[in-house]
């Protein structure tokens, strides 16, 4: 059984944190009857035994949480630093992305890579970051054809959110680069990377970096920068 | 240990799934039918989450290397040991040399396989189910493939083979009505949308899987967009795209997704309409929440019962 408690009716940053300060209060507090929570951008869905706990009971209970969640209970954020690479022939769509916004692919690439991402929740597949923070002047609208396979580590554009796809499936956004980092890994023992309310940045790198740091992450000897 | 001959076109290795991981996306997995999954342990003996197979459509063809019992049930296939007729729904003592088949779903969608001491593969982020599209848990995160050894852990316990008994063996009905609670996006929908969805039978779709069973029938119309912004999708959410179709999502579902959901199909419904064939119907009922949790109570008190009782986790 599940419940979704929403908090509103929009992407916006103030919302996804109440989302998050929800989620954390009940990791703290633990509610009776609570079995998973997954966080979105405007909701967090609650998973619950009823043998626990009854509706009711757990509507008033997480009502009076959601009334305390606000930023300042949330513990600080990771910082995760992700290499990546912008080169056309791993970023598809650099350079009809830059066509597009009428600046040159380098402009681009500094202006992408000088933001700060937030992540607002990770879901979908395994792994995939959903996150905000794309500066308007590199903000454009989903791709008209969706591609059917983007290969995983591509970074993505679509709109204001920039997301990067964790493992090879179908996508909309425009692709501007691709890290070697591997957002999710079936064998590690935690498989996946990033979590919400993790902040992000990524570092330009070239060709050469990209295929040594990919050895690396293949090897299993490759530790992600995070503070 | 098990040798397989024939694994069938989708067998992966269950247990009860991984519970508290769809927040990094990873859904929990394990068998749809969980009663039928359930009962085929308490048959041999194991506990109710020890690791099974799940087969989609048909079932395997293996050997047993060592004496073990084994247990089918869920959808209904023929069964032989040595070639001989074997009975579902049964514990079947094997020894070593001796090769069992299990054929074709004659009714029903998925076929349950449990072995004394259940299928020992590791434990991935708690759990040995197989998620197949992450490449996880089971027998390296993948479907079984010809010639692959399956090694059993030591049986613990008692065992004491018995049958059950036809009245005791879950019914798979020609069109079942499925118990479904409207929501959290009912209200995107027509009136005339919402009444078609509950007042007409849904054909099963061929392209249905772990994910999802997608359905066709009478149109469930928008009465506003049909996405909205992305959230959560619970077991049993049905999602509805623009073309007014249902899919009902299950237990290897994505975690979060952005089309409306008109409602969702009850945890004790799950394994009811995950055995429903392509091309047969079903019909869904709308309960309140109150009439779900009394449904889900009675289910588990069925279940608790189901077999001779059970050793839960």
């Amino acid at each position: 059984m599940a419940l979704c408690v929403e908090l509103g009716d929009e992407i916006s940053l103030e919302i996804n944190t109440r989302v998050r300060a929800l989620e954390f209060l009940i990791q703290q507090k633990g509610p009776a009857g609570v079995v998973e929570t997954v966080p979105s951008f405007r909701s967090l869905l609650v998973y619950y035994d009823p043998a626990q706990v009854g509706y009711d009971a757990l509507c008033a209970a997480l009502g009076a949480l959601a009334e305390q969640a606000e930023t300042a209970v949330l513990p600080p954020a990771r910082l995760v630093e992700l290499p990546c690479c912008y080169e056309p022939e791993l970023g598809l769509d650099l350079v009809a992305a830059a066509e597009r916004l009428k600046m040159s692919t380098d402009e681009l690439v500094r202006i992408h890579s000088g933001a700060e991402y937030l992540v607002y929740f990770v879901g979908f597949t395994p792994g995939l970051p959903y996150m905000a923070g794309v500066p308007e002047r590199i903000q454009l609208p989903r791709l008209t054809t969706p591609r059917v396979r983007v290969p995983p580590g591509s970074a993505g554009l679509g709109g204001a959110q920039f997301c990067i796809y964790s493992v090879e499936s179908p996508g909309g956004y425009w692709l501007l680069g691709r890290t070697p980092v591997a957002l999710y890994d079936p064998e590690a023992a935690e498989p996946t990377l990033l979590r919400a309310g993790d902040r992000v940045r990524m570092r330009p790198i070239d060709r050469a970096e990209f295929d040594s740091i990919a050895a690396a992450v293949a090897a299993r000897t490759y530790q992600p920068v995070i503070a | 240990m098990i040798r397989v001959a024939d694994p069938g076109p989708q067998t992966t290795v269950q247990d009860l799934g991984r519970a508290g991981h769809l927040r990094e996306g990873i859904p929990p997995s394990g068998p749809v039918d969980a009663r039928a999954f359930v009962i085929a342990n308490r048959l041999v003996g194991n506990p109710d989450d020890a690791a099974g197979l799940e087969c989609t459509v048909m079932g395997p063809r293996f050997t047993a290397e060592r004496v073990c019992a084994v247990a089918v049930t869920g959808a209904e296939a023929a069964v032989t040991v040595n070639e001989a007729s074997a009975p579902q729904w049964a514990t079947l003592v094997l020894k070593p040399g001796d090769t069992v088949r299990v054929g074709a779903a004659r009714n029903g969608v998925r076929i349950y396989v449990a072995f004394s001491g259940g299928i020992d593969v590791p434990r991935v982020l708690g759990s040995r189910a197989t998620y197949l599209r992450g490449r996880l848990g089971g027998l390296e995160g993948r479907a079984l493939r010809r010639g692959d050894a399956l090694r059993l852990a030591p049986h613990v316990g008692p065992r004491r083979p018995r049958r059950l008994t036809a009245a005791e063996i879950p019914a798979l009905e020609p069109e079942p009505v499925i118990r479904v609670v409207l929501g959290p996006q009912a209200d995107r929908f027509t009136k005339e949308g919402v009444h078609a969805f509950l007042s007409n039978p849904y054909q099963m779709l061929p392209q249905s899987d772990r994910m999802g069973a997608r359905l066709a029938g009478p149109r469930i119309a928008h009465a506003r967009g049909h996405d909205i912004i992305s959230d959560g999708i619970a077991l049993g959410a049905i999602q509805v795209p623009g073309d007014g179709q249902p899919i009902v999502l299950l237990v290897d579902r994505q975690s979060t997704g952005g089309y409306t959901k008109v409602a969702t199909v009850g945890s004790f419904d799950i394994g009811r309409i995950g055995q429903v064939k392509p091309g047969q119907r079903v019909r869904f009922r709308a309960v309140d929440v109150a009439e779900a949790h009394r449904l889900r109570s009675e289910f588990e008190a069925s279940l608790a019962q189901a077999a001779g009782g059970g050793v839960s986790r």
